[in-house]
């Protein structure tokens, strides 16, 4: 499948925004750890604002910098949301309570606790009525997410805003699914090339695949720790634009073959 | 999104009625349900369920059996019944193992295992229990590793968790990859069985009825949670045309944009699913004979549902919720119901809802409260989930 990228949002350790994480991906800065800061969104009304947690404000913070750096308007974008676990402190807060005597749940956790929570807090943040999917593939969540947007762009046309996510689980989960960091990214896809400087061809290809190390130790022991961060390699060519070819895990008979190339 | 015309070659179908298609069919022409007084592990709540019989004393196949929880089990059941399995297996030779997809549709996996797992903590360490196997039961994709390990197929796979409309929309997931290429046909479904987090979030909500849900009916006041599995293959029409062959005209997606457990008080979302998943059918309304509607029974959808559809059908249209039969699936809700509405234009059955007495004089839609014979050419199903995530499907005669 054959697509463009107009633009890129980041969030992550040391990762501080596309504008000043593209230099580090270049490997024209050294990387330096720092603890993701993450914000809530200004998009979101007050009261919406105050239910949601880390990984929405994650997804909302890496989509809108996408979009606002593609000059896309987000009440018009299609999305898709992949993400491994969602709010896994919702989660962990949710087993808790139903373990306990009381099963007193809260309701918002509740409706927080559905894996399309930060999808459904984006629609209302940018009163976006376009198609939205929110995909799961546990390790390979950003590969399969990259795959549907390629083919929702290849199929109808539109621009789409791909936002991947994770957020690591509280004990005791934490033990059983370690995830490393707080780390989301988002790309804008699009079938023509009048915004995007950039070319891509994501092919589906047989075979687990040796996917792309970073070269620096601490970004290729955050793209192991974080599956969102799987999308390092991808991101890193894209900051150096400039002809490569990228091979991302997805399934254990399957990878994907990525080509980018600068726009001619 | 405008579709080729893909064909539901087979299908499967388990939850509360029975399992197999022609359990569902019979349950549905004579009216009956599958709901009884909750009696699910420990939960001490007024409510009732759509609890599928037998599937406690199920195990999932040895070799997978890293993968055992009750979403999987039944998992595993639907693919074994209605000749599904051999159907897949047939395609496996003729498009390769690689070439056909797995997009499955669920809620909550296999999150009663950490439910249960959450009581079984380690006094001192707060650690889990031994042998808690997150990968394999918590995880959303659990679902479609499973699903593909236990078909043997090689192609592309994930999990759509958008709560309710989940299953709807693995519809569309199969038709980009399809269309785009990267397949050649594609098992989609979903599933969702029974755990305390729906039980008691949707309790928490207000949301479930203390008696079997009564859709459309003056005095409902909310759903009752089911569990089921439904799965289909889908093919391209030209690859496995048969006499009698039910193909997807169309889908549409939306989402409300207006709050994450209440619909639009307009239904502007389901009035724009609608509206596209007709134009990528390239229908009318006046085409479709037979609607499900998603129906869940709560004061706010069936109301919303009706403008949104009334407003697009007017009452001439026959439609229905079958959801006082199975109750809500939530994940799977979307690959039951239209599989139901297949069953429909297959049977010529327009299914009347179960339990619904009185019907709402607010309600305008063409509401059908017995089930009848007749003939249904073409069929729209819709699915609408929490985030306000919407997706309508259009199915007819492949001829």
């Amino acid at each position: 499948m054959r697509l463009f990228i107009e633009s890129m949002g980041l969030l992550g350790p040391g990762l501080a925004g596309w504008a000043a994480s593209r230099p580090v991906l270049r490997g024209e800065v050294p990387y330096r750890h720092a603890p993701a800061v993450v914000t809530a969104s200004e998009f979101l009304p007050p009261v919406e604002r105050r239910r949601t947690g880390i990984p929405v404000k994650l997804a909302l913070a890496v989509g809108h910098e996408a979009l606002t750096n593609a000059g896309r308007d987000a009440a018009a974008t299609a999305t898709v949301f992949t993400s491994s676990g969602s709010d896994g402190e919702n989660v962990h807060q949710l087993c808790e309570t139903l373990a306990s005597s009381e099963r007193e749940v809260s309701p918002t956790r509740f409706h927080n606790s559905v894996h399309n929570a930060a999808a459904g807090y984006w629609s209302i943040a940018t009163r976006c009525h376009e198609t939205s999917t929110s995909l799961c593939c546990r390790d390979a969540s950003f590969a399969a997410g990259l795959l549907e947007a390629a083919a929702q762009v290849a199929t109808a046309g539109a621009a789409v805003v791909l936002i991947a996510y994770d957020q690591p689980y509280p004990e005791p989960l934490g033990s059983v699914r370690p995830i490393g960091a707080i780390f989301g990214a988002a790309l804008v896809l699009a079938s023509q090339a009048d915004r995007a400087s950039i070319q891509l061809e994501v092919t589906f290809a047989a075979g687990k695949g040796n996917a792309t190390p970073m070269a620096d130790a601490a970004l290729e022991a955050l793209r192991g720790s974080v599956p969102a961060a799987r999308s390092l390699p991808l991101l890193a060519a894209l900051a150096r634009n400039r002809s490569e070819d990228v091979v991302l895990e997805y399934l254990e008979a399957a990878h994907l073959h990525i080509t980018v190339a600068p726009c001619s | 999104m405008n579709v080729q015309p893909l064909v539901i070659s087979h299908f499967s179908i388990v939850n509360c009625l029975g399992a197999g298609w022609v359990a569902t069919l019979d349950g549905l022409r004579d009216k009956r349900s599958g709901l009884i007084p909750c009696d699910f592990e420990t939960v001490d709540l007024e409510t009732c369920i759509g609890r599928v019989a037998g599937l406690d004393e199920l195990r999932v196949r040895s070799d997978l059996r890293a993968y055992d929880c009750r979403n999987n089990r039944l998992a595993q059941w639907g693919l074994d019944l209605d000749g599904f399995g051999d159907a897949v297996a047939a395609a496996r030779e003729k498009y390769g193992a690689g070439r056909i997809g797995v997009f499955m549709g669920t809620s909550t996996s296999g999150i009663l295992e950490t439910e249960l797992a959450y009581r079984r903590r380690d006094p001192q360490t707060g650690a889990l229990p031994p042998g808690f196997r997150y990968a394999e039961t918590q995880n959303n994709f659990s679902l479609a590793d499973f699903v593909q390990r236990y078909l043997g197929l090689l192609g592309p796979a994930f999990v759509v968790s958008s709560a309710c409309s989940s299953s709807a929309k693995v519809f569309g997931n199969a038709a980009r990859m399809m269309a785009a290429g990267v397949c050649d046909a594609a098992v989609i479904g979903g599933v969702d069985t029974l755990c305390l987090t729906t039980l008691y979030g949707f309790h928490a909500l207000g949301l479930t009825s203390r008696t079997p849900c009564r859709p459309y009916d003056a005095e409902r006041d909310g759903i009752s949670i089911g569990e089921g599995a439904g799965f289909a293959l889908l093919e391209r029409a030209d690859g496995a045309a048969r006499p009698g062959a039910i193909a997807l005209l169309g889908i549409g997606e939306s989402c409300d944009a207006y709050h994450m457990s209440t619909p639009h008080p307009e239904g502007l979302g389901a009035k724009l699913a609608m509206r596209r998943a007709l134009a990528s059918a390239r229908r009318e309304p006046a085409d479709i004979d037979y609607i499900n509607l998603h129906g869940t029974a709560t004061r706010t959808n069936d109301a919303s549902e009706d403008k949104a559809t009334f407003e697009l059908f007017g009452a001439g249209t026959p439609c229905s919720s079958t959801k006082g039969a199975t109750g809500h699936l939530l994940g799977a809700a979307g690959i039951t119901e239209a599989i139901i509405a297949i069953l429909a234009i297959r049977h010529g059955l327009l299914p009347g809802s179960a339990h619904t007495r009185n019907l709402d004089p607010e309600l305008k839609c063409g509401y059908l409260t017995e089930s009848r014979e007749a003939r249904v050419k073409t069929a729209l199903t819709n699915s609408f989930g929490f985030g306000g995530s919407n997706c309508t499907l259009v199915l007819g005669s492949a001829g």
